[in-house]
């Protein structure tokens, strides 16, 4: 599949603004008070940056931006509207949360129900992100039970190491967060694991012979292309640049993940590396999505000569 | 609405003939000729005479070899691929803002140009690579089964038909009510056998494709023997010529002309 950078965008920084968002909803529900109002309005500030910054980028992946509207309609049976209702009703609590929070408004007995509430709403909102793909069925590669689980767990990894770097800024560092951090990190470290040698293990079942219906005759393979310039299906799903590569930057994300959780615990003793922690964790993100594009095989590549999918 | 309607007992549909397609894209160019006018114009066609044309079609005609168990030579299956019009299309469901809809009617699936966003994700839900992307109007393109032309009343009767089954020279393509198990289409399907593709992928596609037939065995290339001669003067006539024709004649130059057909420079 093709690694839109838009789509990358996306799902790595809405995953981990909403990450961040929950994290600080839940330490509103249960410590009360922000102790710092600028600590609070800047991690909320951040978490609602990202995730707004992530859903303008998914629009500008649109052909037509100014219809997004229109995908708030089809909740009953897409997962992309769904996502696109739950993105934008969590701005309510999210938005609520971070004012009563910080102290802006003045309304302690809510930050409680607030917190939760948003927090709830950002998990179902990364679900549904990762429900577009896993539901496909077309791509197996997403098609597996752990996609979504590693989508949520990215999300607070680095919701987690943004937490806990925004904290070190603000001197509001406490071992805790690391604590969340490198349990997350660990966390996602096996999901991934298990994740890629699910896919690796996964038997391809679906042939060209299948796909033409051909197989009842002999053995396929394409004989001509039905046109002389790449089409949009060949670019749009035949993608397949990162197969080649895929093994060095598996390697890379672990090797991501191993830095990151090394940089959190090395920030018991000095917070402010907790920031190069937070870096670490992003940019494993980012690789591991583009990996999850570029490296998924659609079932349509079968009309276009390749022999299992 | 993306959510599917109630199945139609009508279910509109293509059959292709493996057998006698030729591979000669006319449903291909028609389809394009028809559709740039009509429901999905213009039908993008970017550089069409430049060096990296691209553009959008909804039918493509691919071609792939078959090799048939014990059999030296393998044949070549002409392959036209457009929108199944399944029964259970995930490209409708999965669509967010229900420009994508399959017809309580007749079935046909259908994208409206008006409301589509173009996200392109019914493309990716879609196994057999029926829908693109127009880039020049940002929205998604499929085949329509001409649904301006087969309810047509400005057209004659025996016109209201899908342009790419008016154009096939040799009766490849078949539309009928599949839905019916009285249609023509339906008969033909049931005689020749027809086949889904990728069924068990769930998504139930409406159009069939009927299987080539199996090859005589005079089409295959046995090398032909020589009868074996039997003695009359006639036959030694020839067994003489044969032994003339057969000797080799010295110092003619080896044949060195080049048949692989490279241009030269």
């Amino acid at each position: 599949m093709h690694p839109a950078y838009s789509v990358i965008l996306f799902t790595t920084a809405s995953g981990a603004g909403y990450g961040l968002l929950a994290l600080l909803g839940l330490a509103g529900a249960s410590h009360g008070p922000a102790s710092s109002a600028a600590f609070a309005l800047a991690a909320s500030f951040i978490a609602l940056a990202l995730v707004t910054i992530g859903l303008l980028s998914s629009m500008l992946h649109l052909g037509r931006p100014e219809r997004a509207w229109r995908a708030f309609s089809q909740w009953r049976s897409s997962w992309l509207s769904r996502e696109g209702v739950a993105s934008v009703v969590t701005y309510a609590p999210a938005l609520a949360f971070a004012a009563i929070w910080s102290g802006v408004i003045d309304a302690p007995q809510l930050i409680g129900p607030l917190g939760i509430i948003a927090a709830i709403m950002c998990v179902v909102t990364v679900y549904c992100t990762a429900k577009i793909y896993s539901t496909l069925p077309t791509i197996r590669a997403w098609a597996q039970p752990l996609t979504a689980p590693v989508y949520l767990a990215f999300s607070l990894v680095t919701g987690a190491s943004l937490m806990t770097a925004i904290a070190a800024v603000f001197n509001r560092f406490q071992s805790f967060q690391v604590i969340v951090a490198v349990a997350a990190l660990m966390l996602l470290a096996v999901l991934k694991f298990f994740y890629w040698r699910a896919i690796d293990s996964a038997e391809k079942t679906r042939t060209i012979e299948a796909a033409t219906g051909l197989g009842r005759i002999g053995s396929v393979t394409q004989w001509e292309l039905p046109h002389t310039a790449t089409n949009f299906i060949q670019k749009e799903m035949g993608y397949a640049v990162a197969r080649k590569h895929s093994a060095a930057l598996r390697s890379f994300v672990f090797l991501l993940l191993a830095l990151a959780l090394l940089a959190m615990l090395a920030s018991l003793a000095a917070p402010l590396i907790a920031v190069l922690a937070a870096v670490f964790a992003l940019a494993a993100a980012v690789v591991e999505r583009w990996l999850f594009f570029a490296e998924a095989q659609h079932v349509v590549t079968l009309y276009y000569g390749e022999k299992r999918a | 609405m993306t959510s599917l309607p109630q199945p139609s007992a009508k279910k509109l549909g293509l059959v292709i003939d493996l057998d006698t397609c030729v591979g000669c894209q006319a449903c291909a160019t028609s389809c394009k000729e028809w559709n740039t006018q009509g429901y999905s114009a213009p039908l993008t066609d970017n550089n069409p005479y430049d060096a990296d044309p691209s553009g959008v079609w909804l039918n493509r005609v691919h071609g792939y070899e078959v090799k048939e168990q014990g059999r030296e030579q393998s044949r070549i299956v002409h392959f036209p691929r457009s929108c199944l019009h399944c029964e259970e299309p995930a490209c409708v469901t999965v669509c967010p803002t229900g420009a994508s809809y399959k017809r309580a009617e007749d079935g046909i699936v259908l994208v409206n140009p008006e409301t589509c966003i173009g996200c392109k994700l019914c493309s990716w839900a879609c196994p057999y690579g029926a829908r693109e992307y127009d880039d020049s109007h940002g929205v998604m393109k499929k085949c329509t089964l001409c649904v301006d032309r087969i309810y047509n009343d400005h057209l004659e009767p025996e016109d209201r038909v899908p342009a790419c089954v008016k154009a096939c020279p040799t009766g490849a393509r078949h539309f009928g009510d599949l839905g019916d198990p009285a249609s023509p289409v339906s008969l033909l399907v049931k005689e020749r056998e027809g086949y889904d593709l990728l069924p068990e992928m769930g998504y139930k596609p409406v159009n069939k494709y009927l299987p080539p037939r199996a090859r005589r065995d005079a089409a295959t290339t046995k090398p032909i023997e020589l009868p074996k001669g039997d003695g009359t003067a006639f036959d030694r006539l020839f067994t003489w010529a044969d032994q003339v024709l057969s000797r080799k004649i010295i110092g003619t130059r080896g044949d060195d002309t080049d048949y692989s057909g490279k241009l030269e420079g």
